[in-house]
């Protein structure tokens, strides 16, 4: 029995791409409701009050890739959105000695200069190199891209513009931008850099969120996409939301029901109803039934195409594609409540080095002997840290004088081949303070709370598969034409009405938006087209 | 020699850069720390401290002190009851702001009035057979700004009375030992107190106040990070949106308190019986229609700033440093009609701003106006819309 039949669109999962998608879904004219499991919005980017006044960011935490357009098309900072800037970057060493960067280009020279004066040159080179490839492969990012399976003379005229595009890229930027998307991280920063604290603080972004070592083929890629994002046009930098990334998915919350979007807490949804190849609308676990001609899954593409619909009325070469589209989560975090901001030796009473990332990943070893343990089934016994006290950019975080400190910790492979996170998930957190400890003596006695949350947590909490914070793994054959899969790029399903716009589907992951930005549009092109 | 202002001992040991400016003869620090913009969020989400002790600083007293100041200054200074403080605007003979600044009035016959520029002679010259005091406090009272969301909080911790004071009101407090006022004012737009202290004592009102804000976030925040504040909070500013027309040298560098946007203070006029100093030639101005300029807020149509810089082959930038000076603002068919002058890239607003100066044709909210920007040494114009002034205006400013 059908509760209510007057939505245009119903979106499946209120995370922020959900959100996004809902916006401008409702901001179009259509009646939208966008639909979440949990009690809060937000998906893996949400704030909780874990520990009396500690707010985590239990899952993400920070903000770079946002794309500016949905700032500003969906009035976000009328309804509080405030990017808070990060200052510094602090990367310990296992010799005690540091690298902090900070905003001022000739001091960062001169802190580079003590490891190595040709790193901090080369620092600059690499920067603008990294720039460059990213202002050129940005138009490609922030469109539709096409659909390679078609032989529509549209979608034939574009894949050509995209060759004529890259033909008139600036001498250099093609291959540079190919060596990125095909080799190593290890392989461009050795091309820049000698010192192995460079190597490891730049190698970092390479490998995060993904199964692969900074040495790995295909990490290139990784750290091209994280420095897409941007702060106030400064390209690859991070900032920090007000009242972390679940103030930011409450701004894209107070957004959509601003434009007449409704959210519903606590509905989860069991499946799409799907007639005649159409979709007709959803059920609800509760068993309500929920009519709409336009479906939105914002949810990962195995959920999409395997658990929300019924995969035989899917082609065979889609669920073939969905079925090895890779997750393999291995990423956790470990959070914690502290009594006071820690102590690093080599900076005496000093705090101010933590104001943004504290990068713990001290050199490509590091990194790739971290990433050995994973290969073979295991959490690294070392792992890479990024650590980032966010009470000491937003006040709001922590009860004064207090720190609130979020850990990214990798890697941390959904499958272990010995044991299982329910099991391990004390002996996770420990290795984690244990290496904590050893960057900063004393870590330990600061420690109110802790709070571990493995990929199994993020999976079985956020519902992302396998806990990939991407909805699926940043690997070539996953990425533009092909997320999530060849001939389904361009966020349709075979079934008519039901969309896609998670970040499974281009570009993906990272808080950016895009993907319900682009779902939307096409949605709504979609729906003009068959007027 | 360069002057130190009261907070100079603390204000030089946090001063991590070495930059400092001269402001009306005293050092003051451009930023603490090597980013301001850093500083600058800490005023939008925390709260920073800012010495603005470099004012110049009059106190004003005498039985007649009132009727001296209701003829001097072009708002009605009798309204401002003790307790209570002004933001207010001298004039001249032909309807010209001389200067404006904020007026305390700490009792009945006492005011102490900021300025940015010297006033001594100006002020005293008018006094005449009245019987008032003026006395320049410039060099013995520090003035310490607390502003931002937390200035509340923080604030009452150390002089509860504060919590009782509204916009523009002002009390007695001490401060450890100190006897200090403090006033709900400021010059960022956002929730924010100043307190007025001697100079004797500054320096332990500048510990305790670290000592309670310090677990907040609360650092103390250079000239920049102000000066991004106050253009978002549409706060003019001597020198870059108007000019003293004392030492102007002809009528187009002198600014009426209409151009400036100012017309709020002559609300009452007609009931205000007051002769005060360029009355009648304010008052025409309003009757004949003659004003020439219109102060209003332009804000950059982003995907045209963005077009602009993609198609020259650059990054867009989005840049927080504050931008004095003249970018001309054009109508469709790029005729001159008017200038900014004052710019910066607003990270509150995600947008570029300006506090512009337009003719008043064209100063409805909405109207498209082109702004001059020059990239690589060629001149575009890129699109704009007019809005009202003041861009960013939270309510925990007023609440």
């Amino acid at each position: 029995m059908a509760e209510r039949n007057d939505y245009d669109a119903i979106v499946i999962g209120g995370g922020h791409n959900g959100l996004v998608n809902g916006s401008y879904l409702a901001k179009s004219g259509l009646k939208t409701l966008i639909l979440e499991r949990r009690h809060l919005v937000g998906g893996a980017a949400i704030t909780e009050e874990l520990y009396p006044g500690f707010s985590f960011t239990t899952f993400s935490y920070a903000l770079s890739l946002l794309r500016p357009e949905i700032i500003h098309e969906l009035e976000l900072t009328k309804h509080g959105f405030m990017p808070l800037l990060m200052p510094s970057t602090f990367a310990p060493m296992e010799n005690g000695d540091y690298l902090y960067m900070g905003q001022d280009k000739a001091e960062n020279h001169h802190e580079i200069s003590r490891h190595s004066k040709h790193d901090a040159d080369a620092y600059d080179a690499y920067g603008h190199m990294m720039e460059q490839v990213v202002h050129a492969i940005r138009p490609l990012m922030d469109s539709i891209p096409p659909d390679i399976t078609s032989k529509d003379p549209v979608e034939r005229a574009r894949m050509a513009a995209i060759g004529s595009y890259l033909a008139d890229l600036p001498p250099g930027v093609l291959h540079n931008l190919v060596r990125i998307m095909t080799g190593s991280a290890a392989d461009i920063l050795e091309d820049y850099f000698e010192s192995d604290i460079m190597q490891g603080l730049l190698a970092s972004s390479g490998i995060i969120g993904t199964k692969v070592g900074p040495r790995s083929q295909g990490s290139g890629l990784v750290l091209l996409y994280h420095s897409f994002g941007e702060h106030d046009g400064a390209y690859g930098a991070w900032a920090f939301h007000k009242g972390g990334n679940g103030g930011f998915t409450q701004v894209l919350a107070r957004a959509a029901e601003s434009f007449g979007a409704e959210i519903r807490l606590e509905s989860p949804v069991d499946h799409v109803v799907t007639k005649n190849g159409k979709a007709t609308g959803v059920v609800l676990e509760d068993g309500t039934e929920l009519e709409s001609k336009i479906v939105v899954s914002a949810i990962d593409p195995r959920r999409t195409f395997m658990e929300l619909v019924d995969p035989m009325e899917l082609p065979t070469d889609l669920v073939e594609n969905i079925r090895r589209f890779r997750f393999q989560g291995t990423s956790a975090k470990v959070n914690f409540a502290l009594d006071s901001n820690p102590k690093y030796p080599a900076m005496g009473d000093r705090t101010d080095q933590y104001r943004g990332f504290i990068n713990m990943g001290p050199s490509l070893d590091y990194l790739e002997r971290a990433f050995d343990d994973a290969k073979y089934g295991a959490y690294s016994k070392r792992p890479y840290i990024d650590g980032c006290i966010q009470s000491n950019v937003d006040p709001d975080m922590a009860p004064p004088g207090k720190a609130v400190m979020s850990c990214f910790i990798q890697y941390a492979p959904y499958h272990l081949k010995e044991s299982d996170w329910d099991t391990e998930r004390d002996n996770f957190g420990n290795t984690v303070q244990a290496t904590l400890e050893s960057f900063f003596p004393g870590f330990g006695d600061l420690v109110l709370h802790r709070e571990v949350v493995t990929p199994l947590d993020i999976e079985r909490t956020v519902g992302l598969t396998e806990g990939n914070i991407f909805a699926g793994e940043f690997l070539a054959p996953q990425m533009f034409f092909f997320r999530p899969a060849p001939g389904w790029n361009q966020y349709r399903t075979p079934i008519e009405g039901y969309y896609q716009c998670g970040s499974g589907t281009h570009p993906g992951g990272c808080v950016m938006g895009a993907p319900g930005r682009f779902a939307s549009q096409q949605i709504i092109s979609d729906l003009e087209a068959a007027k | 020699m360069i002057h130190e202002t009261p907070f100079h001992p603390r204000t030089s040991a946090e001063n991590k850069t070495g930059l400092w400016s001269h402001w009306s003869g005293y050092l003051a620090t451009d930023r603490y720390q090597m980013s301001d913009k850093f500083e600058y969020f800490a005023i939008r989400n925390s709260a920073g401290v800012i010495d603005t002790s470099p004012l110049y600083k009059y106190r004003i007293t005498g039985v007649d002190a009132e009727r001296f100041l209701s003829g001097v200054l072009a708002r009605d200074i009798r309204k401002c009851r003790p307790g209570q403080a002004h933001y207010t605007l001298w004039c001249d003979n032909d309807g010209y702001v001389v200067e404006d600044g904020v007026i305390l009035r700490m009792s009945e016959d006492e005011f102490l009035l900021t300025a940015a520029e010297p006033n001594m002679a100006y002020l005293q010259d008018l006094v005449g057979p009245k019987s008032v005091e003026i006395e320049d406090v410039s060099d013995q009272i520090g003035a310490l700004a607390l502003q931002g969301p937390y200035a509340l909080e923080i604030l009452k911790k150390l002089a509860p009375e504060v919590e009782d004071i509204d916009y523009f009101h002002l009390t007695p407090a001490k401060i450890g030992n100190a006897a200090v006022t403090i006033s709900r004012t400021g010059y960022t737009g956002d929730l924010g107190y100043e307190v007025w202290v001697d100079r004797a004592d500054a320096l332990d009102v500048w510990d305790a106040l670290f000592e309670v804000a310090r677990p907040y976030g609360v650092i103390p925040c250079g000239q920049t990070s102000l000066l991004i504040t106050r253009i978002e909070a549409g706060l003019v500013l001597i020198d870059v949106d108007f000019y003293s027309s004392r030492y102007a040298w002809n009528d187009d560098q002198r600014t009426t308190p209409h151009e400036l946007g100012m017309g709020w203070m002559f609300r009452d006029l007609e009931s205000d019986d007051r002769a005060f100093i360029g009355r009648t030639a304010i008052e025409r101005e309003l009757r004949d229609g003659t004003s020439r300029w219109k102060t209003v807020g332009v804000m950059v149509d982003w995907q045209a700033w963005d077009r602009l810089y993609n198609s020259r082959g650059l990054i867009p930038p989005k840049d927080h440093t504050p931008e004095n000076g003249g970018m001309m603002l054009y109508d469709q068919d790029l005729n001159r009609i008017g200038y900014t002058p004052s710019f910066v890239y607003s990270p509150m607003l995600q947008r570029h701003i300006g506090i512009a100066r337009v003719r008043p044709e064209f100063g409805a909210t909405g109207t498209r106006v082109g702004l001059e920007v020059t990239i690589d040494h060629k001149y575009d114009v890129v699109d704009a819309n007019v809005t009202r002034l003041p861009f960013y205006n939270p309510k925990r400013k007023t609440a």
